[in-house]
């Protein structure tokens, strides 16, 4: 037995200096990171603010750090791919070998969805959820920064894949027996593995803390009916969390035992069934989709009503809606493989019960449009991302429906208008949202705004490079050209290649816009404070506490007497012309830090990585190392520290003191 | 009149959305060279106009609205508190549920209609062709059972016949496709999947494999003949009892990853060789020969 069990120095892509040079780049920029931290004397401000904090604004703002990081990592891998294809035309093989392609499509479907898209989401859920509820903090606020680290956790060790041994050449849902150990003998179907079983704890984690969170803390007064309209698909999305990833962690565990100790789940001997694999993982993978979607959708109900400085139309039906697509979402998975060759009734069905799904997402479309209808429309940067969304997705929905029709998808079937489709919808409904989000409470977070000519440029630009990107995919499609090829014998596919090639420089101009207008808006930020804690004349609670919110969110909990509480509150300071009276501030008890989090994704990172290369010892050492901490966290002695009434009182004057009668009749739209 | 113009509207979204989703495709989906296809193109293009009729109407809408009520230069009133309309949350949910209805029934006939097992009728006279497809890493045989010979990465089919494809996987998930004919369907170790299609006219059409199965994939792509029946039966009188033998020793040997880029074609073919694959009577094709998950392998496979 080896001590480091396979690893050598045969791991270290030494022949291969496209991941070397990303790997080494990579690695010395973090460093560089740490070391400049150090030099600063940070440290000890990361460490007790950040890294320990319980806080859920903190760590949802780790969170979208982290999606923002690997959407850039995935965007790389995005450049890499569009650049082989344009590269790899009339028998050119282009400039990444197939070993090495394989790798990297995978790794972009993995990055993108599971640690970029799901921690965006994640992040902004975990910001506004308790602000928009009037809550101090989420329901368990250590276990919060656990599952954000064990996230970090996953998306460490997918991108030490890069560096050391490989990754996963199989796609980024690794379908048997390609991903069996006969097939895929490396290492990088393990990396895959670990990394989406140790985020997957996070997730599983936050679902259950939001949930727990929404169904039993809210301000007082706040119903159901009354929640923001965010909260309810925020609901939903953390409900589809709790039921569909444990099908994800099971599925998994299968292939895992297949791949370790010789089991036959999946394989093609022995009696496995490869297909039982595609249903699985489809029974996470569909309700993934919404997941992610109803937290955007959420997004996009509160922009537009915000913009419209009108309540959303239609908010019951906004919530059945909701909450239907929550349930159908469940009955569709076998749309993913209408082409393995189920009968007529099975493939009706499900088509049906998919075109089915269209429904809630058209009463939600014509609802945004009723809720403009009326208004007084703003555009403002997330206003033209909601504007841009509902144009791309209704195309990407209709996309998609068409699809869902069997016969159709006999023929577009894992063809690149099946991958235009599904651009179409993440990007332009998921991303689109996290982006519009990300525009919308950085005030709240930051206390000043973004600067607003970057945010339009990156918004014209995102969407016209998506259009030029995507399109083109679409018509290959049609012209039957499938997906992951890497290199493309067939002439009459280049034009589009290439058209869908310079797409990707525009959108690459987009994410330029969106760095410079954080750096921009930085650097400006005494010209774009914003001291009201208001900026959008909002309508919802996590407007009525100052920017950024102090730790404990609410110097009072506001009693809510009907849906748009903060506005209902504006109204009547409007009516009196006056705020409400200066309440009786009292102490308030809030959570300590605790490292307990970070210290535990630390071993699990260890656990992971020994795993992946058999080093049987060190996963022993890690798995006493977690235990440890949890037995540490177990016997704490004391969780809560006291903020004296005094300071409750200073921040509240502060920003009562902000929002005088000036600024009441600055916020009356005009008629 | 009025179905004069409905119909006039029809053929408008449908020459847009031909312009807008498939450029100037002359090879394409759209372009389908035999009934299978033909039906599924109509299915598409009818799918497309119903959702067309409601899409774009809610695109310039909404893109209306937004402008209408500009907050710098409204041209509406402002109605700070109308979130509810009994009205108009009917009208929001029945267009939904009456497109989605009417799809229902175009998937639900449609389905059953292009089911991929369905066998294709067949004109008097014509006898349908029974070829047996499996996917190997990284190439394609087709099996003649009727008339004992084989071909690796082209397929030769008679025009004017329906084809009867039943198919089978040495290894990891494939799937065969023809898109100018129509249906794709999976190939699958220890199973077989069925197909039939037909080619109305004879031509070369472009077939790959549509379901990526590893480092190889890009080259799994295959030349689909379609000759009038007359050269079919002399092709097969050329190729029998020409060339290479394709029994248990010579598949053997073809499982093993490699791409071939110049097709071939077997004289004899062992018989029953395509249901041993099938039922596992020889085992699932071996991947990588080096690199195998062993301790002592290099973590890259590929090495």
């Amino acid at each position: 037995m080896k001590l480091l069990g396979k690893l050598d120095w045969s791991a270290i892509p030494l022949d291969q200096p496209i991941p070397l040079l990303a790997s080494a780049t990579a690695g010395g920029a973090i460093i560089a990171v740490l070391i400049y931290a150090w030099a600063k004397g940070w440290w000890p401000y990361l460490w007790n603010e950040w890294i320990t904090s319980v806080d859920h604004k903190r760590i949802g703002v780790m969170y979208i750090i982290l999606a923002a990081v690997m959407l850039l990592r995935g965007f790389a891998d995005a450049v890499m791919m569009r650049s082989q294809q344009a590269l790899a035309l009339h028998g050119a093989q282009g400039y990444l070998p197939p070993e090495h392609y394989d790798q990297v499509f995978s790794a972009h479907g993995t990055i993108m969805i599971f640690f970029g898209g799901m921690p965006f989401v994640i992040g902004l859920m975990n910001f506004v959820v308790p602000l928009q509820l009037g809550v101090r903090d989420v329901a368990f606020p250590t276990w919060n920064n656990t599952g954000f680290w064990l996230t970090a956790t996953g998306a460490l060790l997918v991108n030490l894949s890069l560096g050391i041994g490989e990754f996963a050449r199989t796609g980024w849902l690794p379908y048997p027996p390609l991903s069996e150990l006969a097939y895929s003998p490396g290492v990088g179907v393990d990396y895959y593995l670990w990394a989406l079983q140790i985020s997957g704890v996070g997730t599983l984690s936050t679902g259950i803390n939001l949930v727990t969170t929404i169904l039993k803390m809210r301000a007082p007064g706040m119903s159901y009916m009354r929640m923001p309209i965010f909260c309810w698909t925020s609901l939903a999305a953390n409900l589809l969390i709790v039921a569909a990833f444990p099908i994800l962690t099971a599925t998994l565990a299968m292939l895992t035992l297949d791949r370790y100790i010789g089991f036959h789940f999946f394989t093609n001997d022995a009696g496995g069934n490869p297909m039982m694999f595609v249903n699985l993982i489809w029974a996470w993978g569909h309700p993934e989709v919404y997941i992610l979607i109803l937290p955007s959708f959420g997004i996009f109900s509160e922009i537009f009503s915000t913009f419209s400085s009108k309540p959303l139309f239609g908010y019951r039906s906004m919530v059945m809606a909701t909450l239907f697509i929550c349930l159908v979402s469940f009955l569709v998975w076998l749309h993913h493989f209408f082409t393995m060759g189920a009968g007529g009734d099975v493939n009706a069905a499900f088509g049906i019960a998919t075109s089915i799904i269209a429904v809630g997402t058209g009463v939600k479309v014509y609802n945004w449009l009723f809720t403009m209808y009326g208004g007084r429309v703003r555009f403002e940067v997330p206003m033209l991302w909601a504007l841009g969304f509902v144009v791309t997705f209704v195309i990407g929905g209709m996309t998609g429906v068409l699809l869902a029709v069997p016969p159709a998808d006999f023929v577009l079937h894992n063809s690149l208008f099946l991958v235009a489709h599904f651009h179409n919808v993440i990007i332009g409904g998921v991303i689109f949202g996290c982006f519009a989000g990300y525009e919308y409470w950085f005030p709240k977070a930051f206390g000043f705004r973004l600067h607003k000519g970057w945010g339009v440029a990156a918004f014209w630009l995102t969407l016209a490079g998506f259009l030029l990107t995507f399109m083109p995919l679409y018509v290959v499609g049609m012209e039957g050209m499938t997906r992951r090829l890497q290199h493309i014998d067939n002439d009459l596919w280049d034009p589009w290649i290439l058209a869908a090639g310079a797409g990707t420089v525009v959108i690459g101009l987009g994410v330029l816009s969106q760095i410079v207008q954080l750096v921009v808006s930085i650097r400006m930020r005494e010209q774009l404070r914003d001291m009201t804690g208001d900026p959008w004349n909002g309508r919802t609670l996590e407007w009525v506490t100052p920017s950024p919110p102090p730790t404990f969110n609410f110097p009072v909990l506001h009693d809510v007497h009907g849906a748009d509480a903060y506005w209902g509150l504006k109204q009547a300071a409007i009516a009196q012309e006056r705020l409400y009276e200066e309440p009786d501030y009292k102490p308030i008890e809030m959570p300590r830090n605790s490292p307990t989090g970070f210290v535990t994704a630390f071993f699990a990172t260890i656990i992971g990585f020994s795993l992946i290369w058999h080093i049987w010892w060190l996963v022993g050492l890690g798995l006493v190392g977690a235990y440890a901490t949890f037995v540490v966290f177990a016997w704490r002695n004391e969780d809560e520290y006291e903020i004296p009434a005094e300071e409750v009182a200073r921040v509240d004057r502060a920003r009562r003191a902000a929002r005088g009668p000036e600024w009441l009749a600055a916020m009356e739209p005009q008629q | 009149m009025k179905g004069l113009s409905f119909q006039g509207i029809a053929r408008a979204l449908t020459t847009a959305s031909l312009l807008a989703l498939a450029g100037c495709s002359h090879q394409g989906v759209l372009d389908p060279a035999g009934p299978i296809g033909a039906g599924e193109r109509t299915i598409l293009l009818n799918s497309m106009v119903i959702m067309l009729v409601i899409v774009i109407p809610t695109i310039v809408a909404t893109l209306g609205f937004a402008w209408w009520y500009r907050a710098d230069k409204p041209r509406g009133r402002y109605l700070p508190d109308w979130a509810y309309s009994g009205r108009v949350e009917l009208v929001v949910w029945s267009i939904p549920i009456l497109v989605i209805l009417f799809l229902a029934g175009v998937i639900w006939v449609g389905s059953h209609d292009l089911d991929p097992y369905k066998p294709l009728p067949a004109e008097k006279n014509v006898k349908p062709i029974e070829v047996q497809v499996v996917s190997l890493d990284w190439k394609w045989l087709f099996i003649y059972p009727e008339q004992g010979v084989a071909s690796v990465n082209s397929l030769v089919i008679p025009a004017g016949t329906p084809i009867h494809f039943s198919l089978t996987s040495a290894s990891v998930m494939n799937a065969f496709f023809v898109h100018r004919l129509g249906s794709m369907i999976y190939t699958m170790n220890g199973m077989v999947t069925q197909v039939s299609l037909q080619a109305d006219k004879p031509g070369i059409y472009w077939g790959q494999s549509a379901q990526y199965s590893g480092d190889g994939f890009s080259d799994m792509n295959f030349q689909t003949r379609a000759v009038p029946p007359a050269d079919f039966a002399a092709w097969v009188a050329k190729t029998k009892g020409q060339g290479p033998v394709l029994d248990a020793a010579a598949y053997a040997g073809l499982v093993k990853q490699s791409v071939v880029r110049q097709p071939f074609d077997y004289g004899a073919v062992q018989p029953g060789l395509f249901d041993q694959i099938a039922m596992q009577k020889i085992a699932p094709a071996p991947g990588p020969q080096v690199g195998r998950g062993d301790i002592n392998v290099s973590p890259r496979s590929s090495k």
